[in-house]
């Protein structure tokens, strides 16, 4: 080998090594900068300032409870529809549907999650909104639940392509056997499939509703944004964290306390994301040990 | 008296099919409705004019163009870096716990809320890097954030590479570089494409993370280089669908289905390259 | 492989080389959603007459335009409101000098639907529905219908004025606030199309962007009236309670076309765009 071949196949490795770390380094880039200019939020505000229930950061009231509120209704209320619509979904897919079928079906989900959030919003805005107000008899149809809606269709294509995936894993002899036992295809299905797939299924549920969590546009254009506090506040208007930041972040000076406040929703946001995903990928990592330990 | 399990087979398997028609008919019912709506307002003239009277009338020319750059602005950063990323995954790193470090960093990546790209981008690209809120420092926050989608995608499509191939290249006297760069990489492309592909489409749609970062609400002329601002797509249709009074229904309907058209052709592309590549695979 | 090193190599050199603004015939101009039509109404006549000089209009809110200028990002910031000393000393810190120029004038009409049989409030009461104290239009001679409020977001020059001038009713020491049910939307646009659709809501917008499809009420001090509505004439003598002036600020004494720009802006030609739009010229 020629001493051109091998410097270039040094080089080459070297930039390929430094691309592989990019992801860690972008992550731990992502965090440092949210905490250098979140951090300093928790000196600047007293805590139970931030745990206040009154988000009107004009007059230096930084309560997040109401934002954070906010957000856990809008997610909560997108899992209620989202969860029986993807799982019945994947399940029909995987279990059910002929093959010709699932070749069209899979990549039909797949457009849903293409659909920019602001054409979701818009629809939203001009369709589901008066139908929200009159069909729900409610003073105001920019409501969570209107969010909510919007978010499920968001998180239905994640929750269906990993749910399906997750019982497409399932051995196909668990099914002959449950089969052979004399067990109808449906109950093979409740009681063999679904059961052995089941981590699978939750970290499907969890990533799509981390996704949801974390929408921004089509959740400011439909909410209502008003930061209030009450049980029913499903129907109600609710500000979300992600419409906080997005709708008041290009306003701030940069190093006020207020721009520091944003910047530490962006990092609760951060955190939320950080441990829903840690927690679905260990999940689906235990899965697959005990698989294999089951099928050795 | 108990059900007899065939009817309760017959009860699920009719609740399963409504409850998935009810899915597709839904996800059918959203793009059927824009089209109708849309194609009216769908022109030559729409399409390649510039806005005028207040973005009441005139095109959405700039739109478009701003976000073909965008999107092709994330492609040249994120591409050459996801997968020579994917190539590190796939053909370089052992497993070892820092290599699974980095795939905990890739899932995280994917997840974090794409409002939260804009506020790094905001802190790192344009305020701390001085690049103002420019073309460059969107597409570098686009980059980031379809970084995780192209290095999980083209490593799936690296990894279904037979280990035989490799295992010939290197045995005739191939570098490991060679056999990639030969030998695996082009038997991957059509999987990667289709990974890229799905990762600018997201790009493309998206409004948050250039919020802040180089969406402007109307600009007379075309960005002239990368450091100016630019219109883009999805954020035209949050503005005129949101901010501007008086906003003909028409144009907010044509805008919504030529952003539709632009990701749903992506789609179809990515769609096709797979089906197209995975019926002739050999291997 | 060699185009993606490049590939890399351009990147790093966008990362290094620091924007380069104010190029000398562009002028960007940004802040507030009141303004922006007006900004966008003024830029495309002046581009008509001058197609040398080359102006960029984004929206988003005082505020932005504000920060904007602190951060010597925009060379114009439109706001609807006069910037605050914390503010000016903020920019002084960052070395700019903001400089304020009226352009227009703009009054707040307070809004409902048109279905709504209420026709008139007193400041008061406006002020007690905003901040919460009366919830039922019943209350204020209405129909049984729970009053749903609607307000711009925070970052919006006219929430500010409107919480200064209304709720707070001119008093600097009073502490009240806007409901915290309130819906605050990011735009003018959201507001009237809420107003327009829902009989129960009310809200607050500028002149320029009230439309036929709501309904504007008539204002006065005390009940016994006499309930003035905004317009033109009312808003020159001073009877319609709720009135501001428009801005636009600069950093330092503008020259060249910043300045030919800004003087043109002024002229009677230029306020003639004022009018049409629903706002009211300073001359």
């Amino acid at each position: 080998m020629t001493k051109r071949r091998k410097l270039l196949e040094f080089v080459i490795q070297g930039l390929i090594r430094l691309c592989g770390y990019s992801a860690i380094v972008f992550v731990a880039l992502i965090f440092l900068f949210l905490l250098q200019e979140g951090l300093p939020a928790l000196s600047e505000v007293p805590l139970s300032s931030l745990l206040g229930a009154r988000w009107y950061p004009i007059q230096n009231l930084f309560g997040l409870l109401p934002l954070l509120l906010g957000s856990i209704v809008v997610t909560l209320g997108a899992a209620v529809i989202a969860i029986p619509f993807g799982v019945a979904t994947a399940v029909f897919i995987a279990e059910v549907a002929p093959r010709w079928m699932r070749e069209i079906l899979k990549p039909f989900v797949e457009i849903l999650a293409g659909l920019p959030s602001v054409v979701l919003g818009f629809l939203g805005i001009l369709v589901l909104v008066p139908l929200i107000r009159t069909g729900f008899n409610l003073p105001t149809g920019l409501t969570a639940l209107t969010g909510s809606i919007l978010l499920a269709a968001m998180s239905l294509p994640t929750i269906v392509s990993v749910a399906e995936d997750s019982l497409d894993a399932v051995p196909k002899s668990y099914r002959d056997g449950a089969l052979a036992l004399g067990a109808t295809k449906w109950q093979t299905i409740w009681r063999v499939t679904l059961p052995a797939a089941k981590s699978g299924v939750l970290t499907a549920i969890m990533l799509g509703l981390g996704r949801a969590i974390g929408e921004t546009m089509a959740v400011m254009m439909v909410t209502g944004n008003a930061a209030q506090m009450r049980w029913d506040a499903l129907f109600y208007p609710i500000r979300t964290m992600t419409a906080t930041i997005a709708a008041e972040m290009g306003e701030v000076a940069r190093g006020t306390t207020y721009y520091h406040v944003l910047f530490l929703i962006g990092m609760i946001l951060f955190l939320i994301s950080f441990l829903v995903n840690i927690l679905a990928s260990s999940m689906l990592f235990r899965a697959k040990k005990r698989a294999e330990r089951m099928l050795s | 008296m108990r059900i007899s399990r065939i009817v309760t087979q017959r009860i699920a398997f009719t609740l399963l099919t409504l409850v998935m028609a009810a899915t597709m008919l839904g996800i059918l019912a959203i793009i059927a409705y824009i089209f109708l709506k849309g194609l009216p307002a769908l022109s030559p003239e729409f399409i390649f004019s510039m806005p005028t009277h207040g973005m009441r009338e005139g095109g959405i020319w700039p739109a478009i163009v701003g976000t073909v750059y965008l999107t092709l602005g994330t492609a040249v950063i994120a591409v050459p870096i996801g997968l020579l990323a994917a190539v590190y995954l796939s053909e370089y790193a052992s497993d070892s716990p820092f290599t699974r470090a980095i795939r905990i960093a890739i899932v995280n990546l994917a997840g974090i809320p794409s409002v939260v790209y804009g506020l790094f981008g905001l802190a790192l690209f344009v305020l701390f890097l001085g690049l103002g809120s420019s073309i460059a420092a969107a597409c570098l926050t686009l980059s980031i954030m379809t970084l995780p989608v192209i290095i999980s995608t083209a490593e799936e499509a690296l990894r279904s590479v037979p280990q035989a191939f490799r295992l010939v290249s290197v045995s005739m006297g191939g570098t490991r570089w060679q056999t990639v760069w030969r030998i695996v990489l082009p038997q991957a492309l059509p999987g990667i494409l289709t990974g890229v592909i799905l990762g600018l489409e997201r790009a493309a749609g998206e409004t948050a993370p250039i919020l802040f970062t180089g969406a402007a609400y109307f600009l007379p002329q075309l960005p002239k280089s990368i450091f100016d601002g630019t219109m883009a797509l999805p954020y035209h249709l949050f503005v005129i669908s949101t901010q501007v009074p008086g906003m003909p229904v028409k144009i907010q309907y044509g805008t919504a289905l030529v952003l539709l058209i632009f990701v749903l052709a992506m789609n179809l592309v990515a769609t096709l390259i797979r089906s197209y590549y995975r019926s002739r695979r050999q291997w | 492989m060699s185009a993606v090193v490049l590939f890399l190599l351009v990147t790093a050199c966008s990362f290094s080389s620091s924007s380069n603004k104010n190029q000398s015939n562009i002028i960007t101009n940004r802040g507030s959603d009141t303004m922006v039509n007006l900004a966008l109404a003024w830029a495309e006549a002046y581009a008509k007459e001058f197609p040398q000089v080359e102006i960029s209009v984004s929206g988003g809110g005082s505020g932005i335009g504000i920060a904007a200028l602190i951060n010597n990002t925009v060379d114009i910031a439109n706001v609807s409101r006069a910037m605050t000393d914390t503010e000016i000393q903020e920019a002084k810190k960052n070395g700019v000098y903001p400089l304020q120029f009226i352009v227009a004038r703009d009054a707040i009409g307070v809004i409902v639907n048109p279905s709504n049989p209420v026709t008139n409030l007193t400041l008061g009461q406006v002020s007690d529905i905003f901040s919460g104290k009366i919830n039922n239009w019943r209350d204020v001679g209405g129909e049984d219908r729970p009053i749903v409020r609607v307000s711009r977001e925070v970052n919006s020059g006219t929430h500010v004025f409107f919480l200064q001038a209304v709720i707070q009713l001119g008093n600097p020491t009073d502490k009240t606030i806007f409901a915290a049910s309130t819906l605050l939307l990011p735009s003018s646009e959201g507001i009237i199309a809420e107003v327009s659709q829902n009989p129960n809501a009310i809200g607050y917008d500028g002149l320029g962007y009230i439309t036929s499809e709501v309904k504007v009420l008539g204002l006065a001090l005390d009940p016994a009236g006499p309930f003035i509505e905004p317009s033109s004439t009312t808003v020159r003598d001073h009877s319609y309670a709720i009135a501001r002036d428009l801005y636009m600020y600069t950093n330092g004494e503008p020259t060249g076309a910043l300045k030919e720009y800004l003087d043109w802006i002024r002229n009677p030609e230029a306020q003639q765009v004022v009018t049409t739009l629903g706002f009211i010229p300073i001359t």
